[in-house]
């Protein structure tokens, strides 16, 4: 049950890059820390106001910080080259991982558990677990189903895609394609907050959580093959599994290095990922 | 409908059009024909605002558009059809459609998407068989008109071409024209960018001959086909060498 709760908030992570990578064909490594930024902020809010709200607050907060640096940091740029764009979005991402220093210090918060508390369990066909990895899977497993819906069903989603797959053809029919981008940004910003949010009371947050989850992210990514939310989840539970089988092999303080073999070896064997086609991927920038 | 003087653009340090000018009149087929790399693209570009004018005026409709970004200029009726098709491949071909009245949900003329849709229908009944098709499945002629029909989605007063017959059976392209034909029936004006001068001067009212970025020659359709120094150079006949046979 770890490996899934793990493995969702892992897709979770994977899905935030794609959506930004999916209008704008870079990878915002600054991913993880709007997922500790969502958490942090709950934590922060929920002193002042009761759970949902906190939670709804955090999102905001997240999303604007998601357009924030968007329209600061990408915006003006005129075709950055893919370098480029990878330094700028590390920077933001070490800026975002300090200030929350700064503003929260050193300290390990938690949100309480959303329904009953940490010793509270149900069985589920013979396994016992907390009510909290229900949340996790399930907001999760809705969130993917709005996505999907949005990005299907909505004017607005349909014009993210026709930015996605080819930008000025899609300016040509009126898209505001830079409007677009920030809203991508936006939208993963949300989707990283949220999924922090129900993980937090099992996860713990601190300033710097969002770094590991950026690399996990990341290779559930590549490993589903970028661009591909559908199999950024299987992608994550694959991980997620994996990761907690392999304390029963290697020591845990390995379980970090699987993630980190496993993106190499993606890397190495196919890049395009297990699901991705190699046709596709031939014709993507990196 | 649309005037431009003096237009000069290029990409980076390279100056691809120089002192161009150039006029539509509301009703008309004009036909831009030239070589390879002459400058017929970047000009349409150029008006469509994907590359800034770096001098000179465009004028749609009496405003200056030389400034505007492309998104703003299609709302205010000038379409353009790119070279290539480029449609969503991704996406259904009715998605791809209905991305074209995106301007006219704007405008919240929702409600007449609808009947618009049933027009187009009637003239690409393809596009409509293959409505749930995704647009990268499609032939290339298909794609051409899936191009030209999302472009007129959005009403354009002025619909610019670059390149309709490019790569297209000599059958496909032949409808493509009369495609072209009709739509000037209908009241549009347009702006078509050809390489196959004759065929391009066969339907147009007028022509402009572009080379090296400079207007050289511009006149009526049947001046232009008649005209020797047009024949040989984009029509593949010499008169002068005919006679001496």
């Amino acid at each position: 049950m770890a490996g899934i709760t793990y493995g969702t908030i892992y897709a979770i992570v994977a899905i935030g890059f794609n959506i930004i990578y999916n209008t704008t064909g870079i990878i915002n490594f600054a991913q993880g820390e709007f997922v500790m930024l969502g958490g942090m902020s709950a934590v922060t809010f929920h002193q002042f106001m009761p759970l949902p709200l906190a939670i709804l607050c955090a999102v905001i907060v997240t999303l604007l910080i998601g357009a924030i640096i968007e329209i600061v940091f990408i915006r003006w740029l005129h075709k950055p080259s893919v370098l480029r764009m990878i330094i700028i979005t590390i920077g933001i991402s070490i800026l975002i991982r300090e200030s929350a220093l700064h503003v929260w210090g050193e300290s390990v918060r938690a949100l309480p558990y959303f329904t009953g508390t940490s010793v509270t369990s149900i069985n589920l066909g013979g396994v016992y677990v907390t009510p909290q990895v229900l949340w996790v899977v399930g907001v999760s497993a809705v969130a993917v189903a709005v996505l999907t819906a949005f990005f299907n069903y909505t004017l607005l989603g349909r014009q993210m895609r026709a930015c996605s797959a080819n930008r000025d053809a899609a300016r040509l029919c009126g898209v505001n394609a830079g409007n677009m981008v920030t809203l991508s940004f936006m939208l993963s910003a949300a989707i990283g907050a949220i999924g922090g949010c129900v993980v937090c009371p099992i996860t713990y947050v601190q300033y710097d959580s969002g770094t590991p989850l950026a690399i996990k992210g990341f290779t559930v990514a590549i490993l589903g093959g970028l661009g591909n939310s559908t199999a950024a989840v299987g992608a994550g539970m694959i991980l997620g599994i994996l990761e907690s089988f392999s304390i029963w092999v290697l020591p845990t303080a390995y379980k970090e290095a699987i993630s980190i073999s496993i993106l190499l070896l993606i890397l190495f064997v196919r890049p395009s990922g297990i699901f991705g086609s190699s046709e596709a991927s031939r014709l993507k920038e990196f | 409908m649309l005037r431009i003087k003096n237009v000069e653009s290029g990409y980076g340090r390279l100056k691809v059009l120089k002192k161009v000018t150039m006029h539509i009149r509301a009703g008309e087929i004009v036909t831009i024909i030239g070589a390879n790399g002459a400058g017929k693209t970047s000009l349409l570009k150029t008006i469509s605002g994907l590359l800034r004018a770096r001098s000179g005026e465009i004028l749609f409709d009496m405003q200056d558009i030389g400034k505007l970004p492309p998104e703003k200029i299609v709302f205010l009726g000038c379409s353009l059809v790119p070279e290539g098709r480029q449609v969503f491949a991704p996406m259904t071909v009715r998605e791809n459609i209905l991305l074209g009245a995106y301007p006219q949900y704007r405008k919240r003329r929702g409600e007449a998407v609808r009947d618009d849709l049933e027009r187009l229908y009637a003239i690409f009944p393809r596009l409509k068989e293959r409505e749930r098709q995704l647009a990268g499945t499609l032939s290339g002629g298909e794609q051409q008109m899936l191009a030209i029909a999302r472009a007129l989605m959005a009403r354009p007063k002025l619909i610019m071409m670059d390149e309709p017959s490019m790569g297209l059976a000599p059958l496909v392209m032949k409808d493509i024209f009369s495609i072209i034909t009709r739509l000037r029936k209908q009241g549009n004006t347009v702006l078509l960018v050809e390489q196959n001068a004759k065929a391009a001067l066969g339907i147009a009212d007028r022509g402009y001959v572009i080379e090296t970025g400079r207007i050289i020659m511009e006149g009526t359709a049947e001046d232009l086909l008649s005209n020797r120094e047009v024949q040989r150079a984009y029509l593949g006949r010499d008169l002068d060498a005919e006679g001496k046979m």
